[in-house]
């Protein structure tokens, strides 16, 4: 880790551009994502934080009130809550009324499981509450695919119910994938249909991610179209400021052309551990617990790996492109789930770099993973199928060649 | 700028005009926060992030209600005669963003 972060320096500077103080890190995170659990009744293909089963360590509903008592004391106005599937908790609907009952506004990422008309009347009634339905196809084909069987269905009732209620803003979000690039103006309309905004993310190889990204992640030509829609579309479409390697591509998209990771934003997960980002949960970019001593504050000011993560990076290949001030080197997860060094070009880097990167990976390499897995180990009702690409590994070697298993040596 | 990772995107240009020369104060439903190079300013009501990008500017928004203008304001805080003009353009931002409202009691004596 040590060894491919810029070393700690330098001291911050006065005035300046925001991206520029942004890079040594604030005070508190501008808002950060809490997974909830890492029960989810989907298995999708993609998921990031490998979810599927509780974690029997999961926060206690004490706990996890303890922690909102203290993100309103550090004036975090605003977390995205998130899993797994955070409404199959019994207490969802208590902590997000306790959260914003302490000034802790919430926007929560959810399949849709639960929003029935009730819950929907509900959600409507409620200020300083967003609500985000998970989509990843404009048709239920392309969803389903990566989902699972009747996702689709879910969501779009689920948008319904909410549209029905008279809930304000509902946000459709979507990771972009090879399969559904070619449907964003179709999501544009879907979401038009029933009153909600669309936002749309970058898909990172993290968790389950890392399994299908080499089939799943945009080409570079894709990458090329998702660019000059995002310029045309930009204004009324939402994306996490998650596109700014795009950027490398001459103008810069709107939003923060910036890595956040433990300089703006961070990831709480289910059982409390604090991450840089919610795409890198992984031992080398874990901060500390939020039930150590000093808390989740102790954690996000004084731990040593976010020190290191608030500094500009001044070394590496990056540092000597010419898009480098567009671009700032792309997404450390992404970087970091491909073997990649940190300060080396992202894998998707639209000048080339990162396929060149990836080329000269050594053949031996292992890329890192999680040391966390909460997939489900059975199948799943809907269990999602990529054509030719089987979830579940075949039962027997030989099922899969005929060769298999054999000792040619 | 958009988005800011969080997708609270950054007001509209809706509010009000700005007059220096009136009563003004920081918005009942906003909240400072302070960083290092300033503050982060939160609106409750349009849930929209914005940022103060020098102490002095949080010092000004922070005491806009303890006097009769913002030009007075501008002047107890110290604001150097050559960026008043600067200060005068943010305060007109952060009214354009409902960060800061008009005050319509009188000014402390």
């Amino acid at each position: 880790m040590t060894a491919v972060l810029p070393s700690r320096p330098v001291r911050r500077p006065t005035g300046g551009r925001l991206i520029d103080q942004f890079e040594y890190g604030l005070d508190a995170p501008i808002c950060l994502t809490w997974e909830l659990t890492y029960a989810c009744n989907l298995a999708c293909v993609h998921c990031l934080s490998s979810s599927g089963r509780r974690d029997p360590r999961e926060l206690t509903t004490v706990q996890a009130e303890a922690v909102i008592d203290e993100l309103q004391r550090m004036q975090v106005f605003y977390v995205n809550i998130g899993g797994g599937e955070p409404t199959v908790r019994p207490d969802f609907w208590h902590l997000l009324d306790y959260a914003v009952g302490h000034d802790v506004g919430v926007k929560f990422s959810t399949n849709g499981i639960k929003l029935d008309e009730a819950r929907a009347r509900q959600l409507a009634r409620t200020d300083y509450v967003d609500v985000q339905i998970s989509l990843d196809g404009a048709t239920a084909e392309v969803n389903d695919a990566v989902r699972g069987t009747g996702s689709f269905a879910t969501a779009t009732r689920a948008l319904e119910n909410l549209a029905e209620a008279g809930m304000k803003d509902v946000k459709v979000s979507v990771v972009v994938t090879r399969e559904n690039v070619s449907q964003l103006d179709d999501f544009k309309a879907l979401t038009d249909s029933v009153g909600a905004q669309l936002r749309i993310t970058r898909f990172r190889p993290s968790g389950r991610g890392a399994d299908v990204w080499d089939r799943l992640h945009p080409t570079q030509a894709q990458q090329r179209e998702l660019y000059s829609w995002l310029l045309a579309n930009g204004d009324d479409v939402l994306t996490g400021d998650s596109f700014f390697h795009l950027s490398a591509f001459g103008e810069a998209l709107p939003g923060l052309n910036l890595c956040g990771a433990g300089r703006v934003v961070c990831l709480i997960d289910p059982v409390g551990d604090v991450y840089a980002c919610p795409f890198a949960i992984h031992e080398d970019f874990l901060a500390g617990n939020v039930l150590g001593d000093g808390g989740f504050q102790r954690v996000w000011q004084g731990s040593e790996l976010f020190a290191d993560l608030r500094n500009p990076q001044t070394g590496g290949a990056c540092t000597q492109c010419q898009h480098f001030d567009s671009c700032r080197g792309g997404c450390m997860a992404a970087k970091f789930f491909t073997g990649l060094p940190l300060d080396g070009p992202d894998p998707e880097c639209v000048q080339g770099y990162g396929e060149t990167a990836l080329a000269a990976r050594d053949l031996a390499l292992v890329t890192p993973r999680s040391h966390l897995d909460h997939s489900h180990k059975g199948p799943v009702r809907g269990q999602p199928t990529l054509l030719g690409m089987p979830s579940i590994p075949p039962a027997k070697l030989c099922d899969e060649s005929p060769l298999a298993g054999l000792d040619l040596r | 700028m958009r988005g800011v990772l969080i997708d609270a995107a950054v007001a509209p240009a809706t509010g009000t005009a700005f007059d220096p020369d009136l009563a003004w104060q920081r918005a009942r439903s906003v909240a400072l926060r302070p960083e290092p190079f300033g503050a982060l300013v939160y609106h409750f009501g349009t849930r929209k992030l914005s940022f103060l990008k020098s102490k002095t500017l949080v010092r000004v928004v922070e005491t806009l209600a303890d006097h009769p203008s913002a030009t007075a304001t501008l002047a107890a805080c110290d604001v150097p005669e050559a960026q008043r003009a600067t200060y005068v353009r943010a305060l007109a931002d952060l009214a354009r963003s409902q960060m800061i409202e008009r005050r319509t009691e009188g000014p402390p004596a």
